[in-house]
């Protein structure tokens, strides 16, 4: 029975091959970030309901009943059983174990805040150790355990080295280390210095400039959702949708010339992918108005390079355009509008400061969806100046 | 012993009345670690030699890894690369790879002419080297996906602007000649140039 299921095309296995391909069809990244966003944002409304423990344990029972019948199928298992992949197999777990954890503690104190009686943590009486010899030993015991399994771990699984390096033959694919497959990622919707050094370095300032952003005195020393909505709602978003889930594309989902294969499709390095894409500057010009690009300032090369500049700059009129109102509507729109309250107690730097970190935030998940969608390659295309958005 | 240093220092029976008390003086309890004015500044010049000493090694020792242990390499920057009917018509040659780029004989789309084109195997997105794939007919970058047409034009992925082309001309023996050292970009219209592609 089991070898006449492995012997079957496309890996086999024990879940039925419809369900297969329609899992591998949602996986697309197309469906699959808008379906995790869903998700995410259902967790966060109803973050008391699935964080109790009946609920939550039998969301981990089902994750590791399908994860196990997977694991059947021979693509599946070549993927997941990589050295270098079993890693992020264990990172998302520990993701999402210490997500539940740190809501399901959120949301024990917020029905205490709720009645009245404080936050646990506040209480004095909870589980407060002596440093000797409780915590010392637990201490001790935790490093025993992590030495033997590291220990374990590097006799059962070969370290995962390649061939010695040759400039003139790149792996196909070829992976960054894990944490770094988020910006791999995101090197395929942007140049790179906007994905290499632009935004990379925006998470890291915004990172250090959240303490100076924050107004809310709310939330310190323990643990709540209701009180720090919206700044725990955007840091999630952040860590889960925009660099787990991008790991997560990157370590399982990307293939040989780096296209996008289902958990149960076969490494094809013939996959004939339609990846056409165009700048916005052609779609606007030569697809939509059908004038070419326009050479307002002289046709001819001969006419100097202050005059080919302005043309390559008005070629590229919608695409700055688009991207100055998008960094210039939403900060006076959102202040007088949805975030009238975060104005007023925030003031006008720190205002525009978070609703700045907030939109280049928004930078990636919306040009994934254009590039998805509309097949577009750059809001703003300038080589002759490295210039690309 | 241990007993001694526990209990509190006997007072004197009698203390004189009227006596004025003598300032105090500092006497350390450890005599060995009395140390001179001399020998404090003889050690303290010991202690910066030697720190400066190690640091001169260790400065030493990473200047030396700026110096290679082999011979420094330069790979030729012109090559010749065979008489022009060693080229297969319109086929994408991909022996001269490992020297860093493709030839193409055959009609050129791009510009519209016929003869021999040199590409640069440097993908222009980040620098990856990409791999030509002839069945789909197209150079394609395994790091982020771009894809590039025979001709070098880009048409897929992140690559912002096609690959680049490399000096082509015929040497005095005949032989088709490729110059690394001078570079034609598309986007700068230098394609059409005539060293660009080399017309047979």
């Amino acid at each position: 029975m089991l070898s006449l299921l492995l012997a079957e095309g496309h890996g086999g296995g024990l879940i039925p091959a419809p369900v297969r391909s329609a899992i591998d069809r949602l996986c697309d990244p197309q469906y699959f970030l808008p379906l995790f966003f869903v998700a995410f944002v259902a967790g966060l409304v109803f973050y008391r309901k699935w964080t109790q423990p009946k609920v939550a344990g039998g969301i981990a029972l089902a994750a590791l009943a399908g994860f196990g019948l997977a694991l059947t199928n021979h693509n599946f298992l070549e993927i997941v059983e990589r050295p270098d992949n079993i890693p992020i197999v264990g990172m998302l777990g520990l993701v999402a174990f210490f997500t539940w954890y740190s809501l399901r503690l959120a949301a024990v104190n917020d029905e205490r805040i709720e009645k009245g009686e404080g936050p646990i943590e506040k209480t004095g009486s909870n589980d407060r150790v002596l440093v000797w010899p409780d915590l010392v030993f637990s201490e001790f015991i935790a490093l025993i355990l992590c030495t033997v399994l590291l220990v374990v771990w590097a006799i059962a699984v070969k370290a995962p080295l390649e061939d010695p390096a040759n400039p003139f033959k790149t792996p196909n694919p070829s992976k960054a280390p894990w944490y770094f497959l988020g910006l791999q990622e995101m090197l395929v919707y942007y140049d790179p210095w906007l994905a290499g050094v632009v935004l990379p370095g925006l998470i890291i300032v915004g990172l250090c400039a959240a303490p100076y952003i924050d107004f809310n005195p709310k939330g310190n020393g323990y643990y709540t959702f209701k009180e720090r909505r919206f700044a725990i709602s955007a840091f999630l978003f952040g860590f889960l949708n925009l660099w787990v889930v991008m790991v997560l594309i990157g370590t399982f989902l990307r293939g040989p010339n780096w296209n996008v294969f289902g958990p149960f499709e076969k490494w094809d390095v013939h996959k004939v992918v339609v990846l056409n894409n165009v700048n916005l500057s052609e779609g606007f010009w030569i697809g939509w108005l059908k004038t070419g690009f326009p050479a307002w300032f002289g046709a001819s090369p001969a006419n100097g390079s202050l005059a080919q500049a302005g043309n390559v700059i008005a070629r590229e009129l919608p695409g700055l355009v688009l991207v100055l109102l998008y960094l210039a509507v939403p900060p006076p729109v959102l202040a007088s509008t949805v975030m009238k309250g975060f104005y007023k107690r925030m003031g006008f730097i720190r205002f525009n400061l978070l609703v700045f970190l907030m939109l280049s935030m928004m930078c990636l998940p919306i040009k994934m969806i254009l590039r998805w969608t509309l097949n577009l390659k750059y809001l703003v295309a300038m080589p002759e100046w490295f210039l690309n958005i | 012993m241990d007993a001694l240093a526990d209990s509190p220092a006997p007072e004197p029976a009698n203390p004189p009345a009227a006596s004025v008390p003598a300032p105090p003086r500092f006497v350390s309890e450890y005599p060995s670690y009395q140390v001179s004015r001399r020998g404090f500044l003889s050690w303290l010049a010991v202690g910066w030699g030697a720190f400066a000493a190690s640091g001169a090694a260790a400065g030493g020792a990473f200047n030396r890894f700026l110096m290679p242990n082999l011979p420094l390499y330069n790979p030729p920057m012109v090559l010749k690369v065979g008489w022009p009917d060693a080229f297969e018509k319109d086929k994408v040659d991909e022996r001269q790879k490992p020297n860093g780029f493709w030839l193409r004989r055959g009609f050129d789309k791009a510009t519209g002419r016929t003869g021999i084109y040199a590409l640069s195997t440097t993908c222009t997105h980040l620098g990856c080297t990409p791999n030509y794939l002839s069945a789909e007919q197209k150079f394609k970058c395994p790091c982020h996906g771009s894809g590039f047409y025979e001709t070098g034009i880009n048409f897929e992925g992140p690559a912002p602007r096609p690959l680049e082309r490399y000096r082509i001309t015929l040497a005095d023996d005949g032989q088709v000649m490729v110059d690394k050292g001078r570079k034609f970009q598309q986007e700068k219209g230098e394609w059409m140039d005539s060293e660009a592609f080399l017309a047979i």
